[in-house]
């Protein structure tokens, strides 16, 4: 059977996968109940107890949990199992600086590390291939998730994490690299490099899988025209484990979600309500069969639309389309999740005034990231020496805070444009 | 005997300077010397009028930030290797230039230097052992 890992599992029927997620989901929530009072309590304060979950159909019963819980209960309010039983930790920015920590006992790095090789294998990967893992390593998940996922299907796996450009590609012409897993604008990075240095005919890349970060249809046709590839998209979060969540097949017509660990749901951003299938919403995931980070109706934030229209490579699992935007003000660049309160935050500890504007762009598929910040009596000085170094020290600061360098642009007091009285934070004009 | 500069903040934008200036005008401040610094990104206006509480207050309420600063003026021949000489009776010294820039006059045979220095004794003694005449508010009709 081609390109399936798991083919029992990713071409069961939905009857099957429906029978499984009740089963799962009613032992995740006793689980949960058990072992979390941090979500216990949430689900009293709703007048919902474990007897009240039977299955998928109950699932609106639950209380959410959101990107502020998560921050509420930091470090280990959410934990599901005895630390001693955990093995490792991730982690995101949150929101004022706080970082978003997820837990992993064996058990969930190992189904973690499955579903990235589903992704692997439905790009064509097999022991056969040398697989390029060009995502970070260390904390931020894309690394770890597609190496597991690449060692589960036995391909050479090169752990070069990102960047180093000209490292990569002398692995990826040396060694023969068949598949690329990095963010779509590295990838497209690389491309270009390729493109540049004449290395085309030296390559031997097949597939890309792409993910961490929103890219267009026509960014997809850039990067398989310059590197010859085929390119899949893959989604995932921290939260619910890493990349991986969901996965593109080749029919390449959205992210197949791995519905025998995560539920799925749309809903309206505002009210909450559950959306009818095909709706456009957020999406919301309850992961249930991870023990340490036992997520339940963790709102994502992403909108997107979900289908459960028959797909031509066999698998049945539903399809979530790309992330059509956010809803709340968290942006992606490159990669990394940014939340204007935290640019804020730096702002403040420095000394500067609060009125900032971010102008986030894309200019040959990557990304810029520029925050403009007003001038104030208080760091102005006849040496553009000393302005120079209060720059280089915010710089440094919002670096520290982000994990990812902007650019700081001085710019006149009360010049940052105001709409109403409300100021105009982020300027975002990506086309994606 | 240093003399007030004002430090504007220029963002890099056209027609800054212009307004700027256009404010001043309309409240007959005059402009005596003017020195532009610049980086990428932004910039600095260095002035030296004859009313500088008058233009800090102007610039101020216009909402432009601005610092003052104390340099100095001395007076150098205006013939060739005028500027030469102040410069290694300075270095001779060891007083370390920052910046510097001309003053506008109107008087025969003179020029007038505006610098930003290191250190200030020792600037009066290079001057004071070479002749050099500094200037002064007054000298220079500044209020």
């Amino acid at each position: 059977m081609p390109n399936y890992y798991q083919p029992e599992i990713e071409t069961a029927s939905y009857e099957q996968i429906r029978q499984w997620q009740n089963e799962r989901l009613v032992k995740q929530v006793q689980h949960v109940w058990d072992n979390v009072p941090y979500y216990r309590k949430k689900m009293e304060e709703k007048g919902v107890t474990p007897a009240d979950i039977q299955s998928t159909d109950d699932l609106r019963k639950l209380p959410f949990l959101s990107k502020d819980d998560l921050r509420e209960a930091y470090p280990y309010g959410l934990l599901g199992m005895p630390l001693s039983e955990c093995v490792r930790i991730h982690s995101t920015s949150g929101t004022t600086g706080k970082r978003v920590v997820a837990f992993y006992t064996q058990h969930d790095v190992d189904l973690w590390e499955d579903c990235c090789a589903r992704a692997i294998v439905a790009a064509g990967g097999t022991k056969e291939d040398v697989c390029q893992v060009a995502y970070g390593y260390g904390l931020f998940t894309g690394g770890a998730g597609l190496h597991g996922g690449s060692h589960k299907v036995g391909c050479l796996t090169l752990p070069m994490s990102s960047g180093n450009t000209d490292r990569q590609l002398q692995f990826m012409v040396d060694l023969g690299s068949t598949i690329l897993c990095c963010t779509p604008s590295y990838a497209a990075y690389l491309a270009e490099s390729i493109h540049e240095q004449g290395l085309r005919d030296q390559i031997k890349l097949k597939a890309g899988i792409f993910g961490a970060e929103a890219w267009s249809e026509d960014m997809r046709r850039d990067i398989e025209d310059k590197l010859g590839i085929k390119a899949y998209d893959i989604y995932g979060l921290t939260e619910t484990s890493g990349p991986g969540v969901a996965y593109e097949c080749e029919a390449q017509t959205g992210m197949h979600i791995n519905e025998d660990h995560f539920i799925a749901e749309i809903i309206d951003p505002d009210t909450g309500e559950v959306l009818p299938e095909g709706s456009k919403g957020e999406l919301v995931f309850t992961s249930i069969t991870k023990q340490a980070f036992p997520l339940l109706r963790y709102r994502t934030r992403d909108i997107c639309v979900l289908t459960r229209e028959k797909c031509p490579c066999g698998r049945t699992h539903v399809k979530m389309s790309k992330p059509m935007g956010r809803s709340d003000d968290m942006l992606i660049i490159r990669g990394v999740n940014v939340f204007p309160s935290q640019i804020e935050t730096v702002l403040l500890q420095q000394g500067y005034p609060a009125n900032y504007q971010i102008i986030v762009d894309r200019v040959n598929n990557s990304d810029t990231f520029e925050v403009m910040v007003e001038m104030n009596p208080e760091m102005f000085s006849d040496s553009l020496a000393k302005i120079a170094e209060a720059e280089k020290t915010l710089v440094a600061a919002l670096k520290a805070m982000l994990g990812i360098a902007a650019k700081v642009k001085l710019v006149a007091p009360k010049s940052i444009t105001r709409s109403e009285g409300k100021a105009v934070r982020v300027i975002d004009k990506r086309k994606i | 005997m240093s003399i007030h500069q004002i430090s504007v903040f220029l963002e890099n934008r056209t027609g800054q300077l212009a307004e700027i200036t256009k404010l001043l005008s309309e409240q007959n401040v005059d402009i005596r010397a003017i020195s532009i610094a610049e980086t990428a990104d932004y910039g600095l206006a260095r002035m030296i009028v004859d009313d500088a509480q008058k233009a800090s207050a102007v610039l101020l309420q216009h909402g432009d930030i601005l610092s003052m600063t104390p340099v100095w003026v001395v007076e150098v021949p205006d013939r060739p290797g005028g500027l030469a000489e102040l410069l290694a009776a300075l270095a001779e010294y060891h007083v370390d230039v920052e910046y510097m820039y001309s003053l506008f006059v109107h008087e025969d045979e003179k020029a007038y230097m505006v610098l930003r220095i290191s250190d200030q004794e020792k600037l009066v003694q290079a001057l004071q052992a070479h002749s050099i005449k500094l200037v002064d508010e007054k000298a220079l009709g500044l209020k």
